[in-house]
């Protein structure tokens, strides 16, 4: 069984984002870049799945513009097998990238495809649902444990939902988005970060997949959210007290 | 203009933050037309209906879909009933609370309407325009949607509260019809089962919509000294919350977890226990009315947003808290 990934480069998740001056969006010129971290996570779980012996090959998946080959090179040097990049410089909502995902999993027919739950640049939480419903199959989001019995074909996941935690049962292939507690993604080694060079990163354009990217979405404005006005530092207990 | 809105319930009534989805419908447009749908099986289905009927005069139908299919929440059948629902009713919005269940479901039910859904809106601006927060909240994007009907919110129930109604309101109760799921066909056999769902079982209010809230972090250290902020809760009658840090110790459940990832509240008090402050925990808790912080370092982020920051050693501050509030009437 071959599992793909699909994996976002945004701004790292430790920078402090600056909104434009003009209002067009946030600062990403000289920002760091990096994988979304929800995305490590789930190409963690695909390498932990092929090294378990369920799954033959990992293939990392990204979209955008010619720089997310870096973030695909980290994929490959973290033990992807091999990466695909569609090359668009559109902007790309959540229901494009997935019909572009569905078009890619029609070509490369994988058992399983995980995601993660969302990026934490747009915060969206579509993706993996939306790709799901293209391609009508199973879906099991938020995932805190995946369990995968070859002989039935069927995944077991745990989802983190709002009063606890819900287990599915989800015939093969389905589509899978990560949350955090699944794993604890490893870092590259240097001896893979040169392997991975050698690795190969297959090209698509949007058009050679047949998706028409449009959009039903326009930016108005992005502006800071309003501040807090400065609160006291209080000295003993007594105050906080009376203020509960 | 007319709205549908996915409601969840649970033992015979609609949850909250379903509520929370009609009122943020409401002000769409004042003449919003506004269909409730319901999704289970069984008598608590029912009585539920009966309770959404009558949960805000501004509901002009529930829609009730009654069906095994439903016993459970799962993704795959909402979806196809709410392009079934959508198909019939041709309404101009469709709405869910943005909680589990519609981050859900929501998305791929857009996706079999060949629309791009809008998530997390904390303010509507005019039909087809939101607001939303990215980046964890530090930034609020401005969003119009361009496309076809209809047009797909979750919406933050915290930004939509609830007004409480005089009793008398009661008196507009909207009808309740079934949906006619002959066109699901016989075929559709489940490609996901539901096995479990495991919980903590607790008397304290729900975490997303308790007035007050009290929330540990790291600096609470092991899951014994974590017990101190259940005590302090069950002496204010608050919900419990966590940081990210303290789930991952395994001090307490996942449920409990404030922040991007984990629930947003907004409280009206909100008090903050050797919580740091990461802005991934500040995106769920900033909208908190009053927010105290005591945390031992005095740089911490927290104090940057809390109305008030007491620099000290929580594990003298909270004994003296708890020593001082009168128990609970």
């Amino acid at each position: 069984m071959k599992i793909m990934v699909a994996i976002k480069r945004v701004v790292d998740y430790a920078v402090k984002i600056r909104v434009k001056s003009d209002k067009t969006g946030v600062e990403t010129q000289n920002v760091k870049m990096s994988m979304n971290p929800f995305c490590e996570i789930a190409l963690e779980e695909a390498l932990r799945i092929r090294e378990s012996g369920l799954a033959s090959e990992v293939v990392a998946v990204s979209m955008g513009p010619t720089q997310c080959v870096d973030t695909l090179r980290t994929g490959l040097a973290m033990g992807a097998d091999r990466a695909i990049h569609v090359d668009t410089t559109a902007a790309l909502y959540p229901l494009s990238v997935a019909k572009l995902l569905k078009a890619l999993v029609d070509v490369e027919k994988p058992g399983l495809l995980i995601l993660g739950k969302q990026a934490i640049d747009d915060d969206c939480n579509q993706t993996g649902q939306m790709v799901a419903g293209l391609l009508d199959w199973p879906q099991g989001t938020f995932a805190s444990k995946v369990v995968l019995d070859k002989e039935k074909q069927v995944a077991t996941v745990e989802r983190e939902v709002d009063g606890g935690l819900e287990t599915l049962c989800l015939d093969l292939p389905a589509v899978i988005t990560t949350d955090l507690r699944l794993n604890q993604p490893r870092y590259a080694t240097l001896p893979n970060i040169m392997k991975a060079k050698s690795k190969v990163i297959k090209k698509f354009t949007p058009q050679e997949l047949n998706v028409e990217i449009k959009s039903d979405l326009e930016v108005v404005q992005v502006t800071e959210p309003p501040k807090r006005k400065a609160g006291v530092i209080v000295s003993f207990c007594g105050r906080a007290d009376r203020q509960a | 203009v007319s709205t549908l809105v996915l409601a969840e319930h649970e033992g015979g009534s609609i949850k909250a933050p379903s509520v929370s989805a009609v009122v943020a419908a409401k002000s769409l447009s004042e003449d919003n037309s506004i269909s409730v749908l319901l999704a289970g099986s069984g008598s608590s289905l029912q009585e539920a209906a009966t309770h959404a009927a009558s949960c805000h005069p501004s509901i002009s139908q529930v829609l009730v879909a009654d069906s095994d299919r439903f016993s459970y929440p799962l993704a795959e059948p909402w979806a196809k009933l709410v392009h079934l629902v959508q198909q019939k009713g041709g309404f101009s919005h469709i709405i869910a609370a943005s909680g589990s269940f519609g981050k859900n479901i929501l998305p791929r039910a857009a996706a079999l309407l060949d629309v791009s859904p809008i998530t997390d809106v904390t303010e509507i601006s005019g039909s087809h325009q939101f607001v939303r927060p990215i980046y964890a909240g530090n930034a609020l994007c401005s969003v119009r949607y361009t496309g076809a009907n209809p047009c797909l919110l979750t919406i933050r129930s915290t930004s939509f509260p609830v007004p409480s109604m005089p009793a008398d309101s009661k008196s507009n109760v909207a009808p309740i019809s079934q949906v006619d799921l002959s066109a699901f066909g016989e075929d559709t056999i489940c490609k996901s089962r539901y096995l479990k769902h495991t919980s903590q079982d607790s008397e304290r209010p729900d975490l997303g919509n308790a007035r007050v809230v009290v929330t540990g972090g790291r600096g609470l250290k092991n899951a014994e000294n974590f017990k101190m902020m259940e005590k302090l809760a069950e002496k204010l009658g608050a919900a419990v919350g966590a940081t990210r840090a303290a789930v991952d110790a395994g001090f307490v459940p996942n449920d409990l977890q404030v922040g991007q990832t984990g629930k947003i509240v907004a409280p009206e008090l909100y008090m903050a226990f050797g919580v740091s402050g990461a802005i991934q925990h500040l995106a769920g808790m900033r909208d908190s009315k009053v927010i105290v912080a005591v945390n031992k370092d005095a740089d911490a982020p927290i104090f940057q947003v809390a109305d008030y920051g007491l620099v000290g050693d929580l594990f003298e501050v909270v004994p003296e808290l708890l020593e001082k509030l009168p128990e609970k009437k």
